[in-house]
């Protein structure tokens, strides 16, 4: 039989009961709303995610000093001051794979320049820093290994740094001074923005290690030791080895580091996102049942009204089979214009969403795709016991019915 | 004479099992129909007409017996093959008319086209369809709906759907049950025309009147055939219409 013609039929009687046709659908159309709205808004924080993962570097391993404790009263974590520059070195040298280390040191310090001060936030870092963290300069040149073995006064700074204290010069030159001591301006790096905690990542001011062990700080230890491993599939053996090294060289002592890999923080980070997506999509997916229930209602309704028309046609010589296939077609026709109307709406929510509550959301032709089919899939599968019952009337029964 | 009986039957019969009871509604049937007969079948409800009826219309399966339409072995047919012969050899005119509502004209009479096996292309649906509301005299009204025609016209639009797919057979159940006695014998009218290009009608009727403008009258009385016999004094639609209009005439001068 044919299917254009069947279809024809079909968009004729759907049209013919215009509100109850627009009811039947209303289930699907919320259902793939919600389905493509829930995608696009978890799409979206998981992009977000991913890029601020991305913001700390591309396959970072960071090795944290563990909780100090003595007397009963416990520090938290990276307050023991055992991480050592020779701990680095020691990785760099022993476990394979790893391309770059930085030895970091974290500090607050006044800082002041061009007769203004300001707070900000201190590294002391290896010069390989950069490269780990994927940071660029948008002006400037970044210090050097001779820099770091001289403990040379000279730093690079964020943007935000740049804008509180040189508002529009060039800094480049100029003098920063830390603790009254002064600092030549290497370079300005170039803006990073907001990290997931929140921190402005441009409020900061980077110095040697050594310069910021010796001058500044006058300590021995590391806040932390980062590690870039060449591959993302080498991170987690270099984990282990890092870790390996590191109680190697504390003998027999109780472990007092971690190494955390940028993995488990993205996994962290994403799995908040995940979860809301999961959550909306199944109570969408449920709305999709219903809206099936819904079609397959209709559709039994529909047969039963149609009873006489079924009756007329097998009469005149249609099989089972083109009854099935016009009841069915109408079903899927029902399903399919409801699904492509929800895809509309879920994309007019999603970019509502963008505008008014400034959270990003990235609408995938996966899910447009998928949620398609789905209908299509939810017209079928609801709508085939109807059609089914419709071609196995009987024909006089079925011409008898008033 | 075999060769062109459009319909033969063959001791039919057909037993019904309503609850606990077997009711025998036709009891071995035996009719030859040749080509170009126009039979009325007459009888009182119950008399076993319907399901005979039914039984040629290839809608049901006689319980016993053979049945040979257009020298096709109907019996051993299935469901999916008795709608093939009902779509092709067979047109059926209802007393309910049975149209689509809310469906035009040409759209009713284009129906039986959409479930012939091989494809018609749509120009010439439309172009049969066309021809044969011409041919029952509603030319105009092709894109008229069901509810904009009168019973007559509607019935007509049925015969024209009957004949879009040039059956061997015109199948009439109670064709004027729902009409006035003009508008009966009108439909009568386009019946005895296609008879004489050779349609050939079968139609079942109550009314002693309508059956005498066939050619042979067929009457059953409990599952059986009780009479078949040439009608002889046949009615003539043209002369019973002039008849009918100088009645109205008379009544309404004498009022």
């Amino acid at each position: 039989m044919r299917v254009f013609a069947t279809f024809r039929i079909a968009l004729r009687a759907l049209r013919r009961n215009k509100l109850r046709t627009l009811l039947t659908m209303l289930g699907i159309i919320i259902g793939v709303t919600a389905v493509i709205a829930a995608i696009s808004i978890g799409n979206g924080a998981k992009v977000q995610v991913e890029a601020q993962v991305a913001s700390l570097g591309q396959n970072v391993l960071t090795v944290f000093p563990g909780s100090f404790s003595t007397g009963g009263a416990r520090g938290g974590w990276g307050s023991r001051s055992t991480l050592t520059a020779e701990d680095a070195q020691a990785i760099m040298r022993e476990v394979d794979n790893v391309v770059a280390v930085s030895c970091e040191i974290r500090d607050r310090n006044q800082v002041l320049a061009n007769g203004r001060n300001w707070n900000t936030s201190m590294m002391g870092e290896s010069p390989d820093y950069l490269s780990i963290r994927a940071w660029g300069l948008t002006s400037g040149a970044m210090f050097t290994e001779s820099d770091v073995r001289s403990a040379a006064k000279v730093c690079i700074i964020g943007k935000t740094v740049a804008d509180e204290l040189f508002n529009g010069q060039d800094p480049i030159g100029q003098t920063l001074r830390i603790r009254d001591i002064p600092f030549k301006i290497l370079g300005v790096l170039q803006s990073k923005g907001v990290n997931f905690f929140g921190q402005d990542q441009d409020d900061t001011v980077v110095i040697p290690y050594t310069s910021a062990m010796r001058r500044v700080s006058g300590r021995d230890f590391l806040s932390a030791i980062l590690i870039q491993a060449d591959k993302a599939e080498h991170m987690e053996r270099i984990q282990t080895e890092a870790a390996a090294v590191l109680q190697q060289r504390r003998g027999g002592r109780e472990p007092d580091f971690t190494v955390r890999s940028q993995l488990e923080l993205a996994e962290m980070a994403t799995a908040t996102a995940k979860t809301m997506t999961l959550l909306v999509g199944g109570v969408a997916a449920i709305s999709l049942v219903v809206g099936g229930i819904g079609i397959m209602n209709i559709m039994l309704v529909s047969v039963t009204e149609r009873t006489r028309e079924i009756g007329i046609r097998m009469a005149i010589g249609a099989r089972g089979r083109d009854i099935l296939l016009q009841f069915l077609i109408e079903a899927v026709t029902l399903s399919i214009i409801g699904g492509v109307l929800g895809i509309c709406g879920g994309i007019l929510v999603s970019k509502i969403i963008s505008a008014k509550a400034d959270w990003p959301t990235v609408t995938s032709n996966t899910s447009i795709v998928v949620a398609f089919l789905f209908s299509a899939g939810v017209g079928i599968f609801f709508g085939f016991y109807p059609a089914r019952k419709a071609s196995k009337l009987d024909p006089i029964d079925a011409l008898r019915y008033e | 004479m075999h060769n062109n009986a459009v319909i033969k039957l063959e001791n039919i019969r057909k037993v019904y099992q309503t609850g606990e009871v077997e009711v025998h509604a036709v009891r071995g049937v035996s009719l030859d129909i040749a080509r170009g007969e126009f039979v009325a079948i007459m009888g009182s409800s119950g008399s076993g007409k319907s399901t005979l009826m039914n039984t040629i219309g290839c809608l049901d399966r006689a319980t016993a017996g053979e049945y040979y339409l257009d020298g096709v072995a109907v019996s051993a047919l299935n469901r999916d093959e008795l709608a093939d012969i009902r779509n092709s050899k067979i047109g059926f005119v209802f007393q309910g008319f049975n149209l689509l509502s809310r469906t035009s004209a040409l759209e009713n009479v284009e129906l039986p086209m959409l479930y012939v096996r091989h494809s018609v292309p749509r120009h010439e649906q439309i172009e049969r369809a066309t021809k044969a509301l011409e041919l029952v005299g509603l030319g105009g009204r092709i894109d008229h709906h069901p509810n904009q025609l009168s019973g007559g016209q509607q019935q007509r639009v049925a015969i024209a759907r009957a004949l879009v797919n040039q059956p061997a057979l015109l199948l009439a159940d109670e064709p004027t049950g729902n009409l006035d006695t003009q508008t009966s014998i009108e439909i009568m009218g386009v019946f005895q025309k296609l008879n004489e290009q050779g349609i050939t009608i079968v139609m079942v009727t109550h009314e002693l009147d309508i059956a005498s403008f066939a050619k042979r009258n067929i009457i059953m009385r409990d599952g059986q055939v009780v009479s078949d016999k040439v009608v002889e004094n046949r009615l003539d639609s043209a002369t019973q219409l002039t008849r009918l209009r100088e009645a109205h005439q008379s009544v309404k001068l004498s009022a």
